[in-house]
């Protein structure tokens, strides 16, 4: 961390649909940055200090919850851990993440857009005696590697990166996208979920679903948790192929 | 007006309040959840390093039990709790998590045979049974005798809060996100819902229902410095308050997490000392073993934060333009360990500080981490004073945790409470006709209205940011972790002048739909009360028991305050809450007051503890052979709901 103060430039997209005739915009904004700065400080700087009505989400800002995606300097990222330090010219542009609907300013409804992912892929267990387990007895045994397996794909926080970085998506507006795929790769590798291939090729099995991805691998590259996209993309290809 | 109507509102989406949800949905009564944020991202996400069950799989969970995990929560409490609700949840935990199980949470498994593990700064070999293979593992917590904090690798919170979130849509209970509830509905000392404002389009809207459950979280923001998110900013708490009907409990019992780093207060696990990791000061000396021979860095957090503070008082902190800090020390788990179980951990490394923690130590200093009060309950979780509202998880003072809170004991608590408290919501729901008049409805919502309308149009007056960070520098500098009588009056003083400014709030930017400053204006004159309670409470609490710890008055003292607090505000327009204290009853209590073996015990004793004792002794003898079921009920008969009575089995010792 350099001791030297600098002056950043925000340039940030302002945009209020809820307000009438509000036009999109670039707003530049200057901060002066602080030791160990992040974009949520520098946000928040700017909405106390310098504008109130500025958009933007932030929960846990600590890169755990997935809510303050936005894309910086072109790469959707997780804003809350990323330093102001690492633009070596102090220009900092920020857009809201694309492919979500816009709430104002930096702020999506990814919230909304998850939800309906997570009921079109049947983001849960379905096995029929889940809930008639008795939990008075010891738990259903499980291979510890494949807890810990599972638990790898189940790092996904949710942010919409691999989403806006996707090229197919762009052009299918109901692509189901990388993060209902890595959701499937999670359950079809559980095996407390007793579904078939045939009933994940019903979710996944067309244009809309892996069949349609280019494995141009956007969603690797940006995803913030590294998530094996390319590998699980190629795992459920191939399962999916063999269904039919 | 738009009115929505339901038999059950839940408000709050985090792991408390979908498992209320969960419940009442599966009774069969209709549901709506709010929330602030999409449910996934609430801050329960943010836990990493476990939940307590005694499943006692583990080779060091060996001998664990309900009795063991009630003893190691009442003096963790400093036997503050409800020891009926703690009871209850010890003996709920194993059935909570099995069911969690079920659901889909990934735990980290027992791998049969042997691995390395760190222990008091060495490396040791364990070996795990073969019959244990497969099962959920534990890790070491502090303040706990046997490892019983049940983890998937550090992202234990995340992974609970998924499991539940996808029962609750597989189950299609609405979430209402983006959605805030302003103030509570009542009637006649009932409760009916609250009044919600849309945080996109600005609209107000009345959600009427027979139990209304509040699971909105903690309040640490309002401390400069916490590692809780931004938005545990204890509204939940505060529009209980402002009904002037239902009380708050044990507000000054405001938990510091020894380990969150520096200057950012975002958390490291303790799982870092759990696994074996270390404390050090500017020297590389570890200096908990001087303090306490015994649990060393595995001490309460409240005596783990204490003790640093004092060995930064020494002058041994390490000088940073921040201020003092100490070093943790997880270099000596070596990358493997750290990669898999504490990735979460070496992530906010890496972005937030710049450093590699398998190679450097890293700075951190105690910070406000947990809220032990909250809003008072029975052990169904309904309000003791206001019917028809119930509390659950960390918004809550069920009183679990009573002034100090076990490392993985809250997110155990919000599921568990979740089924508990759930299932006398749906009862409530059977009970009881959704009776209330279209006037009070219109009433509540008229007054929200109109505070809205006076924050748009008032020309000038406070700044409600400016008005939030000196309420949260006042309560950093004053109502931390030790506390004085000098100090505190300061707090209190100021804290109820910042409520009069707080009244002439004005804002630059006047639009009623979604509108950042409009969000600050609403929440922070709720937020200076919540503080007023916490600070108050801490003024009039001349002891010190658990994470309240007073200079002036270094003992705790059952003689005088082996009580509840409880908090009021009946007249918004007087500057301070009303106190009132509710006793604990020794003579119910299954272990009576102890000292928790930290440090010199100067406690106060009561009275009562020792005819307590004796009586117990009795009664034990008379019983010569009543196993520990029968003992139990003998001593505490608690009203836990038929579903969750059962005995839990364990490997090697079946259900006994
Ligand atoms: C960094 C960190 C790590 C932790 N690690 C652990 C751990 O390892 N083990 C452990 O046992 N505990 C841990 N805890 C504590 C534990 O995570 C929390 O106490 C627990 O998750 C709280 O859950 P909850 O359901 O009560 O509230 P939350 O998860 O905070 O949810 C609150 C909900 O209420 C909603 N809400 C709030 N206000 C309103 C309003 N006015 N209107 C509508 N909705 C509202 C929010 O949107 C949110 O959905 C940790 C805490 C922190 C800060
Ligand atoms: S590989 Fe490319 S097309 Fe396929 S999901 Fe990822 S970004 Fe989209
Ligand atoms: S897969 Fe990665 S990029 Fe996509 S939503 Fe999940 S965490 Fe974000
Ligand atoms: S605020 Fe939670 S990930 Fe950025």
């Amino acid at each position: 961390m350099s001791d030297q103060e600098r002056i950043l430039k925000f340039q940030i997209f302002r945009y209020n649909p809820q307000k009438k005739g509000d036009k999109p915009r670039m707003v530049t904004y200057e901060v002066k940055e602080a030791v160990g700065m992040t974009i949520f400080i520098a946000l928040n700087d700017i909405r106390e200090q310098q504008d109130p009505s500025l958009q933007f989400d932030f929960v846990c800002r600590a890169g755990i919850c997935g809510s303050c995606a936005m894309v910086v300097n072109g790469s959707p990222t997780l804003a809350c851990r990323t330093m102001t330090s690492t633009f070596k010219d102090g220009l900092i542009k920020l857009l809201p993440l694309p492919g979500f609907e816009l709430i104002g300013d930096l702020s999506v409804n990814t919230g909304k857009f998850m939800r309906a992912m997570s009921e079109r892929v049947e983001s849960w267990i379905h096995d029929r005696n889940a809930d008639k387990v008795n939990f008075e007895k010891l738990e259903e045994r499980m291979d510890p590697d494949v807890a810990d397996e599972i638990y790898e794909l189940e790092r996904c926080v949710e942010c919409g990166c691999c989403v806006s970085a996707c090229a197919t998506k762009r052009m299918r507006p109901d692509f189901l996208s990388a993060v209902g795929f890595m959701r499937l790769a999670r359950f079809s590798l559980d095996p407390r979920d007793k579904r078939s291939d045939e009933d994940f090729y019903e979710i996944m099995g067309d244009d809309d679903g892996v069949f349609g991805c280019m494995t141009l691998l956007g969603c690797e590259d940006y995803c913030p948790k590294d998530l094996p996209h390319q590998t699980q993309i190629a795992y459920l290809r191939r399962k999916m192929v063999l269904v039919k | 007006m738009k009115v929505i109507y339901t038999d059950s509102l839940v408000i709050g989406g985090g792991l408390a309040g979908l498992r209320v949800a969960i419940a009442s949905m599966q009774r069969g009564y209709d549901t709506i959840v709010l929330s602030l944020v999409p449910a996934k991202r609430s801050h329960s996400a943010a836990a990493q390093g476990g939940m307590q069950a005694s499943l006692g799989a583990t080779v060091k969970g060996d001998g664990d039990d309900e009795e063991v995990h009630f003893g190691d929560t009442v003096r963790g409490s400093d036997w503050g709790c409800d020891q009926d609700v703690a009871r209850m949840f010890v003996n709920t935990a194993p059935k909570a998590i099995r069911q969690l199980t079920a659901w889909g949470v990934p735990w980290s498994r027992v791998s049969a045979g042997d691995r390395e593990v760190v222990m008091n700064g060495k490396k040791v070999t364990i070996t795990e049974k073969k019959e244990a293979h497969g099962l959920i593992s534990s890790r070491d917590f502090g303040g706990t005798k046997k490892w019983r904090t049940c983890f998937t690798s550090d992202g234990t919170g995340h992974t609970m809060l998924y499991s539940m979130d996808n029962k609750a849509i597989q189950m299609g209970i609405p979430v209402h996100e983006r959605k805030e509830a302003i103030a509570l509905i009542h009637e006649g000392g009932v409760c009916y819902g609250a009044i919600v404002r849309d945080l996109i389009t600005g609209e107000l809207m009345a959600y009427v229902a027979k139990a209304t459950t509040i699971a909105t979280g903690g309040y640490g923001r309002l401390y400069a410095i916490t590692t809780n998110s931004v938005i545990s900013e204890g509204i939940g708490n505060a529009i209980a308050l402002e009904t002037g009907i239902a009380t708050l409990g044990n507000m000054e019992a405001v938990q510091f997490h020894p380990t969150a780093i520096v200057p950012v207060g975002i958390l490291t696990t303790e799982g870092c000392r759990g696994d074996g990791g270390l404390l050090l000061d500017k020297d590389g000396y570890r200096f908990m073993p001087d303090y306490e021979p015994d649990k060393k860095e595995l001490a309460s957090r409240d005596v783990v934060s204490r003790r640093i503070l004092e060995h930064m008082r020494k002058g041994k902190g390490v000088a940073s333009r921040y201020g003092d800090h100490i070093w943790l020390d997880i270099t000596l788990l070596g990358r493997k360990h750290i990669e898999k179980n504490l990735r979460e951990v070496k992530e906010i490394c890496e972005y937030f500080l710049g450093i590699d923690p398998a190679k450097e130590y890293i700075p951190v200093r105690p910070t406000q981490h947990y809220s032990m009060g909250g809003i008072r309950t029975k052990a169904t979780g309904e309000s003791q004073t206001l019917k028809g509202l119930f509390a659950a998880g960390e918004a809550s003072c069920w009183d679990l945790h009573g002034f100090n809170r076990l490392g993985g004991n809250s997110v155990a608590e919000t599921v568990v409470a979740g089924m508990i408290v759930g299932e006398f919501v749906a009862d409530y729901c059977a009970q009881n006709p959704l009776n209330v008049s279209g006037t009070t409805i219109e009433y509540f919502m008229k007054q929200e209205e109109q505070k809205i309308t006076d924050l748009l149009t008032r020309d000038s007056g406070e700044n409600p940011f400016e008005l939030k960070v000196q309420m949260q520098k006042i309560m950093m500098d004053d109502v931390g972790i030790f506390r004085n009588a000098k100090d505190l009056e300061k707090a209190v003083e100021e804290l109820k002048v910042l409520n009069q400014r707080a009244k002439n709030i004005a804002l630059r930017n006047r639009i009623s739909s979604s509108n950042p400053e409009l969000v600050e204006a609403i929440r922070v004159p709720k937020m200076i009360k919540v503080a007023q309670c916490i600070a108050y409470g801490a003024m009039l609490r001349t002891e010190s028991r658990g994470a309240h710890s007073r200079e002036d008055y270094p003992a705790r003292n059952d003689k005088d305050w082996l009580k509840r607090t409880l908090t009021t505000w009946k007249d918004d327009s007087t500057g301070l809450p009303e106190v009132t204290y509710e006793d604990l009853d020794i003579m119910k209590m299954e272990l009576p007051p102890a000292s928790r073996g930290y440090g010199v015990d100067n406690t106060v004793h009561h009275p009562d503890t020792a005819r307590r004792e004796a009586q117990i002794e009795e009664i034990k003898k008379a019983n010569p052979g009543a196993d520990r079921f029968k003992l139990q009920e003998l001593l505490n008969p608690i009203p836990i709901p038929e579903k969750f009575k059962g005995k839990n089995e364990r490997i090697g010792r079946g259900f006994k």
